[in-house]
């Protein structure tokens, strides 16, 4: 037995790895559900990612489609149907076996309409319902009332949940379990011993006994700790922190490359909104918003306020998304003598300094954005003296988060605003619930009855079309010229897109950090602590 | 102790005097973005450098102490006056009107401020002016504020108004105005200045705070609260200088209370 275990810890320092580790990190808020279905909020959605099994899973680094609880699956009947086999062998942490009628009362619960599930919201056509049924203990059949694009993609978000679990949330089929969470404090999460996946040499998975999650909403005091050694992740660090963590601890400091979200600003255009009629008239008019969108220094907030570790946009799709981003639409250029020109050529003038409109109006508005983001309030600082140089005055605002949601959903009283998107998946579906005019969440004008313009009418067709068909090209046509008109048109003045700024302890072995949510633990189960002998910190 | 008061009015003037002309001592407007030069260090050109859009830290400075030191003291003002009048009202009525006023006054106190204050903000017109908005927060602040002052001013009033000079003056005929101007308000007054200068330093730390926030004055109007926010973040060990805004507010803050007169907290 003494043998045994002295060969044990000789094998653990020379391969150099801590025996009884546990992973730290920060979250930056309280998870505000633990019910995988409902999790909406990233501190969730990282619990929800790390403690429960999927299907399949989108591999962050690749960015495609990997057998997970399905060993493999097969899209038929022109992309309406999904038939998955199941893995065998695979048990819950309770010990019951997991089978297709696991999946079958998952997708029961998920598209239980009482339950108001935001995943289930990916599955929901107007159609009609996604239907799911067990063929046998390890296959299941999922037809959708249509063919769908990218369904595949859409397994990576639905936790698989216990049939038989006589209380929920219940322990998944994830790498990692729940073992204890202190409100506003911390979560801890155990190894699970039930987990079904080996590494390439035959050892369990995950090789990390635990993982300490820290709610930490100070990003200066999670940067201290991480800096003492107390934390081996932070995920989504500002540019000014990264600069700094770059100069102290450079092989720490990580920047995967532009990420899928986009910072951008758009005019309030909707009929209902209380603006004067005046205001309204400039925001629908393209020649105004692409005069705009030639003035802002798209270059200058990616080099000043975001310390070069962002690209400027030339719309919703960043250049790391390479299966849809069309290279062929391209930023728009700082040129403000165009600008000058193009609005005097709708009807502007300068007087003393001041913009006109034809009225003989000031042209004078707000732009709103959130209280408490320094990269969003410098950017608009700089919007602001780049506008002034064509007789513009910007009035900044900055508004807490409720009261914002409330001016743009609800009261539409507002005339501008400044904001970002996280794109989570890299389908052009993801951008359905933004870009349909029928949309509540469409920018300038939501909730539209009908179109109320020709190239939102075109723009809701070609979003269609691209949803209803399983064909590649035929989908790559129609988003290419949805961006296209999106750059004509100028309704959202895309901005730019920030790059995955991340740290990774080099107390870790094995992470590494991705452009894509989750950033630096994507692979947590992969992740090894080294041993302080090996050169951890 | 009356060198350290006359050293700290001397500071407090030439604060005041370096705030009202900052175009003297700077080289450039406190909004110009020198984009070329961002968080430069010191220079000759930049005495206490750049912030991250590569506008002169002096500058700012300069005109955030011109924001906060002239909006301060008109908020202090203004719930001074609030609180005169609230305070003095129910100090001289007494009865139901009394009980009313102080029910309110309990009311205002035991709201969160801060919540009511990011509310109310939230609910004003959004087109207006960087200048307007300094103002309405600080008008926010001195309307907000009249409670506590109100409940000293009560008290004082109530003490006078039982006193054997009232009394004398009651008896000789005196009408109530006149009771009101020539007898309580000169003896209410250091009551009043008193709180007025402990409301100066109270509501800079809270502008300060609304800042912190993200919703005090807004850009690129520099108030103190909006450059304390700078320090977060900063690489302190390196650059000392982001710091400036917190030593000035300190010395302005600490030399408000010096020169407060001692025998005024008595009442």
């Amino acid at each position: 037995m003494k043998r045994v275990f002295w060969l044990t810890a000789a094998v653990s320092l020379l391969a150099g790895i801590a025996a009884g580790a546990e992973l730290r990190f920060a979250l930056h808020d309280d998870p505000k559900t633990f019910d995988p279905f409902l999790a909406a909020d990233e501190p969730a959605e990282a619990v929800r990612y790390l403690t429960e099994g999927v299907l399949i899973r989108i591999n962050r680094l690749t960015q495609q489609p990997e057998p997970e609880l399905a060993s493999s699956w097969k899209i038929e009947n022109h992309g309406a149907r999904i038939v998955f086999h199941l893995r065998s062998g695979v048990k819950f942490p309770d010990g019951s076996p997991f089978t297709s009628a696991d999946v079958v009362e998952t997708f029961h619960r998920l598209l239980d309409p009482a339950l108001h599930s935001p995943i289930a919201d990916t599955f929901k056509t107007d159609k009609g319902a996604v239907q799911v049924r067990a063929e046998g203990p390890l296959t299941v059949i999922v037809d959708f009332p249509a063919p769908a694009a990218g369904m595949d993609r859409l397994f990576d978000q639905v936790a698989i949940v216990s049939a038989q679990a006589t209380q929920r949330p219940a322990p998944g089929l994830g790498a990692f379990l729940v073992a204890e969470r202190k409100a506003g404090v911390s979560i801890l999460l155990k190894r699970n011993p039930a987990y079904w996946k080996h590494d390439a040499d035959g050892r369990p998975l995950p090789r990390v006994d635990a993982i300490h999650l820290d709610i930490e909403q100070n990003r200066d005091l999670e940067m201290l700790r991480f800096r003492k050694g107390e934390l081996q992740f932070i995920d989504k660090l500002t540019p000014d922190l990264y600069e700094r963590l770059a100069a102290e601890i450079p092989a720490a400091a990580v920047d995967a490359g532009p990420t899928l979200d986009s910072e951008f600003l758009w005019f309030n255009q909707s009929p209902r909104a209380p603006l004067p009629d005046a205001t309204k008239e400039w925001f629908r008019s393209t020649a105004f918003r692409q005069a705009l969108s030639e003035a802002i220094n798209r270059a200058d907030l990616c080099r000043v306020v975001y310390r070069g570790h962002a690209s400027p946009a030339a719309g919703p799709v960043s250049p790391t998304n390479k299966l849809w981003f069309n290279p062929g639409v391209r930023a728009t250029a700082f040129d403000p003598g165009d600008a000058a020109k193009r609005l005097a050529g709708a009807g502007f003038r300068l007087d003393g300094g001041v913009l006109r409109d034809q009225h003989g109006n000031a042209v004078e508005f707000s732009l709103i954005t959130n209280a408490g983001s320094k990269t969003r309030e410098r950017m608009a600082a700089m919007i602001q003296q780049d506008l002034a140089r064509l007789g513009i005055k910007l009035n900044i605002v900055t508004l807490d988060f409720p009261s914002l949601i409330e001016r743009m959903t609800r009261t539409l009283n507002y005339e501008a605003c400044l904001l970002g998107l996280v794109n989570v998946d890299a389908d052009p579906s993801e951008l359905m619930n933004v870009l349909l005019s029928s949309a509540s969440n469409h920018p300038w004008n939501p909730a539209q009855k009908s179109p109320e313009t020709p190239w939102e009418a075109e723009i809701d067709r070609l979003m269609l079309a691209q949803a209803a068909t399983a064909d590649y090209r035929e989908r790559k046509k129609s988003f290419d010229r949805v961006q296209e008109i999106l750059h004509e048109q100028a309704p959202i003045l895309y901005l730019l897109h920030p790059n995955a700024l991340s740290a990774i302890s080099t107390q870790v072995a094995g992470a590494k950090a991705t452009p894509f949510f989750p950033h630096t633990f994507w692979d947590a189960e992969h992740v090894t602590l080294k041993s302080r002998a090996a050169g951890g910190l | 102790m009356k060198a350290v008061r006359t050293v700290a009015m001397v500071f407090l003037i030439l604060i005041a005097v370096s705030a009202v002309k900052p175009e003297w001592w700077t080289p450039a407007q406190y909004d110009t973005q020198f984009r070329d030069a961002p968080d430069a260090p010191p220079s000759t050109r930049f005495l206490l450098g750049t912030d991250s859009l590569g506008r002169d830290r002096l500058s700012r400075l300069l005109h955030g102490t011109r924001v906060s030191l002239v909006l301060a003291p008109a908020a202090a003002l203004l719930s001074c006056l609030v609180a005169g009048a609230l305070g003095g009202v129910a100090g001289l009525a007494g009865g139901w009107l009394d009980r009313a006023i102080l029910a309110a006054a309990d009311l205002f106190l035991s709201v969160p401020w801060l919540f009511l204050l990011l509310m109310v903000r939230a609910c004003l017109p959004l087109n207006v002016s960087p200048m307007h908005s300094a103002a309405i927060t600080f008008v926010l602040l001195g309307a907000l504020g009249w409670a506590a002052p109100a409940r000293v001013v009560r008290a004082a009033v109530r003490q006078l108004k039982d006193s054997d000079f009232v009394f004398h003056a009651q008896a000789a005929g005196c009408r109530a105005r006149r009771l009101l101007w020539r007898q309580l308000m000169p003896n209410v007054a250091p009551v009043l200045l008193a709180q007025f200068w402990v409301a100066v330093p109270a509501y800079i730390l809270a502008e300060a705070t609304l800042g912190m926030l993200g919703l005090g004055v807004s850009e690129p109007l520099p108030s103190w609260g909006g450059l304390l926010r700078e320090i977060e973040g900063s690489a302190l060990g390196s650059q000392m200088w982001v710091l400036a805004p917190a030593f000035l507010l300190t010395a302005v803050v600490g030399s408000f209370r010096l020169i407060l007169p001692r025998e005024d907290y008595s009442v």
